[in-house]
Order: C-alpha cells, then sequence, then structure tokens
C-alpha cells in the first residue's frame, strides 16, 4: 500500500499540498488534520493555505510555527485578534485563556463576539472559530482566570506568552511568572485611541517598568474605551513579534516600548 | 532653563500637546507632574530624552520631557 508521505508527494501540485488532498490524506490513512500538516511540511511541501506566507515565511520556518506552542492569556479585544491571526499565520498549538462570556459591549471590537455568542464563552468561540479556519492548529481553551497560581500550569510548554489581559495586576503576575519560567512575553495594552507594546526577554522587567507608576485602578480605557480599530492594530504588532520570536528573527522591540496614538497617527518609542 | 514638554493622549486636554517651557535650575520630573496636575494614579510612561525614567529624575537645560497616561486595556 502506498505510504502517506507517497501520497502527499504525488497530491502535490509544485510542492503545495492542496486542502482536497489533505483531508483524503486523513480518511486514507486515518490520520489527524495536524498529524498530515506535520508530514506535509516535514516533506518540504507546504499546505497551499500559507503559500502567500511563503515569501516572508519559508517552508522551514513554517514547519517551526507549526511545531510551536504559543500562550495567549486574555481572549478579548486584543486575544481574538492575536488567537485568529496565530492560527492562520500557522502556529500549531495555542493556549486560550479567559474567563469571561462575551456581552454586549465586545460586540464593537472583540473578533470572536456575535449576536449568537452573547452569554457564550469566549475561549470556546475561539475554538470553533479555529476549527472553521484550520482544523490543524491545536487550541487548549481555559475558562479561567490567569493567577499565580494557576500561571506556571497554563504556560506550561509555550515557547512565547501573548500578554492580552485587560488589567494591570494580572500583567504584572505573568510577566513575574514569564521570568521564573525563562518565557519571552508580548506585552501590549490599549485605551481609546491609545496603545502600547513591548517585548520582555527573560531577566528583563520591561513590564514592571512600564507600570512603575501605577497603584491602583485601570488606565485610559476605563474612561475612553476600546474602539474596533485599537485592538486589531496592536494585536497585529504582537503576533509580528510572536511571529519573529518563533522563527529565530532578531529584529526585536527588545529594549524600547512603542507607543500609539491613532488619533493623531503617531508612533513613539521609549527606551528602557 | 528649558524644558519641552510633551504631553500625549488624554493629558492634552485642556492643557497642551508640546510647549518649550522655562524651569529653575534643579527641578525633577515630579515637580513638573505637581505643577500640570496631572493625577500620580493616572501616570503611565515618562520619558526624557527618549528613555523611560523615574520620577526623581532631574532635569537640565534642553531636555524634553514626555507624558504619556497610564494604558492597561485589552
Amino acid at each position: 500500500m502506498e505510504s502517506l508521505d507517497d501520497y502527499l508527494a504525488k497530491g502535490a501540485v509544485g510542492d503545495l499540498v492542496p486542502w482536497s488532498v489533505q483531508v483524503s490524506a486523513m480518511e486514507m490513512f486515518s490520520c489527524s488534520c495536524a498529524e498530515v500538516e506535520e508530514r506535509i511540511l516535514s516533506l518540504n511541501l507546504l499546505p497551499a493555505r500559507y503559500q502567500r506566507n511563503r515569501q516572508t515565511i519559508s517552508t522551514s520556518a513554517q514547519l517551526r510555527l507549526f511545531r510551536s506552542r504559543v500562550a495567549v492569556i486574555g481572549c478579548g479585544g486584543l486575544g481574538g485578534y492575536v488567537v485568529e491571526q496565530l492560527a492562520r499565520l500557522g502556529v500549531g498549538n495555542l493556549v486560550a485563556v479567559d474567563p469571561d462570556v462575551f456581552e454586549e459591549h465586545n460586540l464593537n471590537r472583540q473578533l470572536f463576539s456575535s449576536i449568537a455568542e452573547l452569554g457564550k464563552s469566549k475561549v470556546a468561540a475561539a475554538v470553533a472559530r479555529i476549527g472553521s479556519i484550520n482544523p490543524a492548529v491545536s487550541v487548549t481553551a481555559h475558562r479561567i482566570a490567569f493567577t499565580a497560581s494557576n500561571g506556571a500550569e497554563l504556560l506550561q510548554g509555550a515557547l512565547v506568552v501573548v500578554d492580552a489581559l485587560d488589567n494591570i495586576p494580572a500583567r504584572l503576575e505573568l510577566s513575574e511568572i514569564c521570568n521564573r519560567l525563562g518565557i519571552p512575553l508580548v506585552h501590549g495594552a490599549i485605551g481609546g485611541w491609545y496603545g502600547h507594546l513591548a517585548t520582555q526577554f527573560p531577566g528583563e522587567e520591561l513590564v514592571k517598568s512600564i507600570y512603575r507608576n501605577w497603584s491602583a485602578g485601570k488606565g485610559v480605557e476605563q474612561q475612553l474605551g476600546n474602539p474596533s480599530f485599537t485592538p486589531a492594530v496592536v494585536a497585529s504588532m504582537q503576533v509580528a513579534e510572536v511571529c519573529k520570536l518563533l522563527i529565530g528573527e532578531e529584529r526585536h522591540l527588545r529594549g524600547r516600548i512603542l507607543s500609539l496614538d491613532l488619533h493623531a497617527m503617531e508612533f513613539h518609542e521609549t527606551g528602557v | 532653563m528649558k524644558v519641552t514638554v510633551k504631553l500625549f493622549a488624554t493629558f492634552q486636554k485642556g492643557r497642551f500637546t508640546v510647549e518649550a517651557r522655562e524651569y529653575p535650575q534643579g527641578i525633577i520630573v515630579d515637580d513638573i507632574i505637581t505643577e500640570l496636575e496631572i493625577p500620580r494614579d493616572s501616570l503611565g510612561i515618562v520619558m526624557v530624552n527618549h528613555r523611560h525614567v523615574e520620577l526623581g529624575r532631574e532635569l537640565v537645560d534642553g531636555d524634553t520631557l514626555a507624558i504619556f497616561p497610564l494604558v492597561g486595556g485589552g
């Protein structure tokens, strides 16, 4: 009988393996979607869905992404876009953490929210959405709040962590736990027209430094709320940072904070 | 001495965006924040000449001080 590798190689058009071949391979060889995607990439072939990635991400880098695990802490405004973009990028293992259900005031910006999802779990919506985009991507959902006591367990195996939280004390906890576990953290925060992001490497105290003047309460987001575009912009920039960390590109947002003012359309860089 | 003060986002409201302001020698960042009546609990990144600094940082002639509000939403 023909092997899975032979079947995939024969089904490839050039080096692209169409989705229809991926699906029939799953059926013929009783494999999961993830197993077939991993085989395709290991053969130096490319699932056809990634053909527009290839001038940015090589097939070997695509395999690295597929074998990577990224934890996204918070699955609201930032986190929804982050999960979606990481999945479309081809990151194979995602961990989504958020205790909340969708409410009406999320509909203006949160990607996975919809009328049908009101009252339902944000992380469950993430699982369903990613399943409909690429079933080869595994999303592990935790419908709980990230805390100092469950943090290490939630982040286990993650190569990179994304801070998409909505409150400063939890962000400080997350940053500390990432440091303890030696995991790089891509921090992003938004409020109104404004936002900032930074990548914290193990041993650095970037997030603590950003919030050094904080004592209690929330930031400008409490007064300004968040429109549709600010989370999309900051989340996309966070995903670009995650991508570079995973594939070994070295031009990170390191030792500096990028602040965005989408009202004045200005970007400012702060060294730390 | 002259210090250029730049305010960002919500801090511009009722104040200014950027101004070259006159201050006495020895002034620290915290004094300017008091003068501008910016509540301490709303302070985010505070930078002098593009570096994030402590509020006790002493300013010198020609410095640029930039003050951002706290941003923590997701």
